[in-house]
């Protein structure tokens, strides 16, 4: 043996974790972070306090997610030039013009090519609506035919949905203001936007995992709960005219709502991907269980990325909670008002928190925890859905 | 819970036993689920039940015999309600038992490294696996105390017999995450029982407080239903007329409510509503000024919004909503019973009360509020349905003198409806109906007069007797019919023109009804109707010729305009028999003063509640995101090198450490020339 058994030892140490960032991470880095010190030059003086530290708050967050989870590097870089394009574009037509109007902005929108077919708001929703429903038909295909091409394919077409969705909410934001000034708002205001949200949301988590555990096939359980929600969002767009942009109204203008609507819907989401991966369990267990050449993956291996999904999205769940407390104790005067949308965020709560409680403590595995992370999706759509529909409260904002 | 009574025993059970039992009760996993799904189910009734609402609406929706079992178990506060509390109790008992049974058990095992561990206990782990190294014991051992040394384990070495033992563990700030989270719910829990009604509800079991269902001002509200300003905890509303001050506020209390005396007094200087160019309002604001002369050497100003409170000696004042401040009202009241069509002009406030007499009876307006802007939902002209402004309205009620009231609504500007103008007044019975609309005709001034002078026409017998004499004759005239025929039809027609003025055409059909044998009442009553609309069209022209209008010289277009306003002011006419006030009041000038309501509350448990947010945010990320861990390697002197049984545990049972594990013992193997593992075992 050639090596002393010294060099031996001391080669079992373990690298830090500096030394394990590579070319790639800094060039993240430093990519972030001109585009933030850009921003806060080039805008400062238009933006607040607040909104100077979320923006730096969102650049750390950019910076270690990317290093946690590189694709994610690929998704922000894309979103940002499309955005950029849009907001370019829309500049030039309009020549630097805000105020214009909706009717305006819609003509000006229309009379674009790059905006019409691909980047004003509505075309890059509709976009991620398409892409999507194509990802849920080809991952079902992939798993029923046993294609790992057509499993790659949904997972790129999963990918660029999310894209065009984050597209659609980027550029909305600046639509916002172009129609006018005063009702310019990040664009989780209204149950239009935070379904896009949503299945934006849901899509990354689930894509997260899929590269985790390098299994394409719960793709096809988990995008049908995303085109479920892009259903609704075409009925809500046609039927309703929900894409409107509406002013805020006085309760919801507050930077607040930056933080937490998007923490709210890490947590949705998750306990979307949950309940989903709960029938992908349900269904192989009732086809026999784990047996060789399978096409779901193991049972133990759903079971786990269900308690992960549900963890992740019970922390999330819990701070979007408090910081709503916080934010009613600024708006409505008290940090509980026992509001039905308040009292539904804790009923899902206490309900993650049994099924928590019953995994971690009980070690609790199978197929009742299956089942109740599915049901735990309808009382999570109820609070989500179902109290703005059939519940009246502070959260339907029909007051003040 | 331990009470010193549970010490001696009775019935010879063995104490210690029972108070244990009762111990591991509390802190039973069992009734810790139970209880979060209690209160899960029970928060979910108060949401599905609409909480604190009139008990009146609640007697209307339920009916008498569940509305006495709902409020009998507090469904409608379902939050304040005993048994929800004794759920919190128990959750906050059941929590602080679980905590307090394994919090030391936890930080005990932090704290060790168990080096006296048995073969037979490793092999028994989860996670085991044995396998060769080419290098010697002590190299291995200090190759293990690198390797898991930089990866954040701490250490315990034992040598014993020949062999090395070296114990690992890692993540203690789990067992942190479940202290934390658990002290959280209780820290949470008492600090919003903190600033709960709970002292209030003290107060009023022991007869110190008692809930006032009167509408009274303030000042008038008696002792027993104030409570002083000392009180720690509260959250009530008050409104503020602008120029006004208060020190007070309102706690809603079931059906009633009680007075919150302050230790300061607010003024509103001004309260507004900025508008989006839609129309929407985009924030309101209040100006205030606190006065409290004994800590404030000048006034305290501050404009408050929606988003904006002001916080003022542990006191926060929030923007909450807005209200009528006692508009003043120029009226102008026409007189439906007595002198009918006179009208006199009228002052009153809004939340004015003011008796008044006509024709012998006693009645009592009371204006309730008074609106700006009506933006109603109207059909366009593409039959979408638009918004539009109908303009300022006030609202009121008409009590009579056996306290039966009615509502209205009356809009102040004649609104535009198929061509036509029309003043709205709307009529209810009761809170829960919905308002049924009289439409009055505004002629061409846009005025109501040529409405009421008609309306003072029909009901003055002289000169309806006179145009009924000259219909008649008319009609009659050519015939020549005798005198004692001509007084039987003018009288008939006149008692005609006096039942649809008190009744409307429903009353024509009633009289017809009961005089007309079955068969031909239907034609009658088409007779009758003929007859009755040549009178009201005599009336109407000379009532228009009364006024100046030079009817002969009417072209055609006008005429049909005409004829359009007396078939409304005929539908209304048959509308106001049902109308129910012996008087309509129109609005004919306003000065609008505006009343900001506030919400007033002092939270001391805010701090505590936020406390255990923090606490518990922090706790959930350490319970699952750092996990425990626990591995031991024993190392002997084997054939060639040494031999290596490691074996771990983790308080999560995630594949994750299962991986992680063989990862390890392969990096190990690797590094210190290993040879291939004898035996290893993964049970799942």
């Amino acid at each position: 043996m050639s090596v002393t058994p010294e060099a031996m030892v001391e080669q079992l140490d373990k690298s830090s974790f500096w030394s394990r960032l590579g070319p790639r991470d800094w060039g993240w880095v430093a990519l972030v972070v001109v585009a933030a010190v850009a921003t806060l030059v080039g805008f400062g003086e238009a933006m607040n306090r607040f909104d100077q530290g979320i923006l730096v708050g969102t650049a750390v967050g950019l910076v270690a997610l990317g290093w946690y989870w590189r694709p994610s590097q690929v998704v922000s870089v894309v979103t940002a030039a499309l955005s950029l394009f849009a907001i370019w574009r829309y500049d030039a037509l309009l020549d630097g013009a805000v105020n214009v109007g909706s009717r305006t902005l819609a003509e000006t929108a229309n009379g674009d090519f790059f905006l019409q077919f691909l980047v004003s708001s509505q075309s890059a929703i509709m976009w991620m609506s398409a892409l999507f429903v194509l990802a849920t038909v080809t991952y079902i295909g992939a798993l029923l035919v046993r294609s790992p091409f057509a499993g790659r394919v949904a997972t790129a077409l999963t990918w660029s949905g999310a894209t065009m969705g984050l597209v659609g909410l980027m550029v909305r934001w600046r639509e916002s203001y172009l129609i006018n000034l005063d009702y310019g708002h990040i664009p989780v205001s209204n149950l239009y936007e935070v379904f896009i949200v949503f299945a934006v949301m849901t899509a990354l988590i689930y894509l997260y995992y899929e590269g985790r555990y390098q299994s394409r096939n719960l793709g096809a359980f988990v995008l049908t709960v995303i085109s479920a929600a892009v259903a609704f969002l075409l009925w809500y767009t046609f039927d309703r005219g929900a894409n409107a942009i509406q002013p805020l109204v006085p309760a919801l203008n507050s930077y607040w709502m930056k933080i937490h609507v998007p923490a709210n819907f890490v947590g949705y989401g998750s306990f979307a991907l949950a309940a989903m991966v709960g029938v992908a369990y349900l269904v192989k267990q009732r086809l026999g269980g784990d047996g060789e050449n399978d096409r779901l993956p193991s049972l133990a291996l759903m079971d786990d990325v269900m308690y992960k999904s549900i963890a992740l999205g019970f922390a999330f769940f819990t701070i979007a909670t408090i910081l709503g407390a916080m934010w009613a104790a600024e708006a409505w005067g008290g940090y509980w008002s026992w509001d039905p949308k308040e009292t539904w965020a804790l009923i899902v709560w206490l309900n993650y928190a049994a099924w928590l409680h019953l995994r971690l403590t009980k070690g609790m595995k199978g197929a009742p925890m299956a089942w109740w992370a599915v049901i735990g999706l309808f009382i999570t759509s109820f609070a989500f859905l179902g109290v703005n529909m059939f519940l009246s409260g502070l959260h339907s904002y029909g007051e003040l | 819970m331990a009470s010193t009574r549970a010490e001696r025993p009775r019935q010879g059970g063995n104490p210690r036993s029972l108070r244990r039992r009762l111990f591991e009760f509390l802190g039973s996993m069992t009734l810790a689920i139970t209880l979060l799904v209690a209160l899960g189910v029970a928060s979910a009734i108060g949401t599905i039940l609409q909480q604190n609402q009139p008990y009146q609406d609640y007697l209307i929706k339920f009916g008498p015999f569940w509305f006495e079992v709902f409020k009998s178990l507090g469904l409608f506060d379902v939050y304040s309600a005993g048994w929800f509390l004794v759920i919190l109790v128990f959750l906050i008992v059941s929590t602080s038992v679980c905590v307090s049974r394994n919090a030391p058990r936890m930080l005990k095992e932090n704290r060790q490294l168990k080096t006296d561990v048995a073969e037979k206990s490793l092999r028994a782990m989860k996670l085991n696996q044995a396998y060769r190294l080419g290098v010697e014991p002590g190299i291995a051992t200090q190759g293990l105390r690198r390797y898991l040394g930089s990866r954040g384990y701490r250490l315990a070495v034992a040598e014993r017999d020949g062999e090395t033992l070296v114990a690992a563990r890692k993540g203690a700030l789990n067992r942190w995450g479940y202290i934390f989270t658990h002290v959280a719910i209780v820290v949470i829990c008492v600090g919003g029982m903190l600033d709960s009604r709970m002292l209030l509800k003290l107060k009023e079991l022991t007869g110190n407080l008692a809930v006032e269902t009167r509408d009274l001002p303030a000042a008038e509200v008696p002792e027993i239903s104030r409570i002083e300003p000392g009180n720690p905890s509260f959250r009530g509303n008050v409104n503020i007329p602008e120029g006004q001050r208060a020190s007070v506020v309102f706690l809603g209390l079931r059906d009633g409510y009680v007075v919150q005396e302050l230790p300061f007094t607010i003024e509103v200087e001004d309260f507004h509503v900025e508008h989006y160019d839609n129309g929407q309002p985009k924030q309101f604001k209040s100006r205030l000024v606190v006065h409290d002369p004994d800590r404030l050497d000048e006034p305290l100003e501050k404009t408050i919004s929606v988003n904006h409170p002001l916080i003022y000696e542990g006191h926060a004042i929030y923007q909450a909503s807005f209200a009528d401040g006692g508009s003043k009202l120029d009226l102008k009241a026409w007189q439906l019973e007595g002198d009918v069509g006179h009208s006199d002009a009228l002052e009153v406030e809004v939340f004015e009360q003011m008796p008044f007499k006509l024709g012998g009876e006693r009645y009592r307006l009371e204006v309730g509020d008074f609106r700006l802007f009506n933006i109603n939902k109207v059909e366009g002209p593409d039959g979408e349905p638009v918004e539009r402004n109908f303009g300022p309205s006030f609202q009121f009620k008409i009590r009579d003198a056996a306290g039966q009231a009615r509502e209205y609504q009356n809009y102040m500007s004649p609104v535009e409806m198929d061509g036509a103008r029309y003043f709205i007044s709307g009529m209810r019975a009761s809170v829960g109906q919905s308002f049924r609309y009289v439409h009055i005709p505004a002629d061409d001034k846009g005025s109501m007069e040529t409405f009421m002078d008609l309306l003072a026409r029909l009901h003055d017998r002289e000169a309806m007797a006179r145009i009924i004499e000259r219909t008649v004759g008319t009609a009659l005239g050519a015939a020549g019919g005798a005198d004692d025929r001509r007084g039987v039809v003018s009288g008939s027609m006149l008692r005609l023109v006096e039942l649809f003025n008190e009744g409307g055409y429903d009353a024509i059909g009633r009289d017809v009804e009961e005089r007309v044998p079955a068969e031909k009442q239907e034609k009658v009553f088409e007779a009758y109707i003929r007859v009755l609309q040549t009178v009201l069209l005599e009336a109407y022209v000379e009532t228009l010729q009364a006024r100046g209008v030079d009817v002969a010289a009417m072209d055609e277009a006008a005429w049909a305009e005409h004829q359009r306003f007396l078939e409304d002011a005929v539908a209304a006419i048959n509308g106001l028999a049902f109308y129910g006030s012996p008087v309509f009041l129109q609005l004919t000038d306003f000065e609008h003063i505006q009343a900001t309501g506030l919400q007033i509350t002092k939270s001391p448990g805010k701090g505590v509640v936020y406390f255990g947010s923090v606490l518990l945010t922090l706790g959930v990320f350490l319970m699952f995101y750092i996990s425990q861990r626990r591995l031991w390697f024993r190392v002997r002197e084997a054939e060639g090198g040494s031999e290596v049984l490691a074996a771990g545990t983790a308080n999560r049972r995630t594949m994750d450490f299962a991986r992680e594990f063989e990862r390890m013992n392969r990096e190990l193997g690797t590094a210190l020339g290993g040879g291939d593992s004898k035996e290893s075992s993964r049970q799942e």
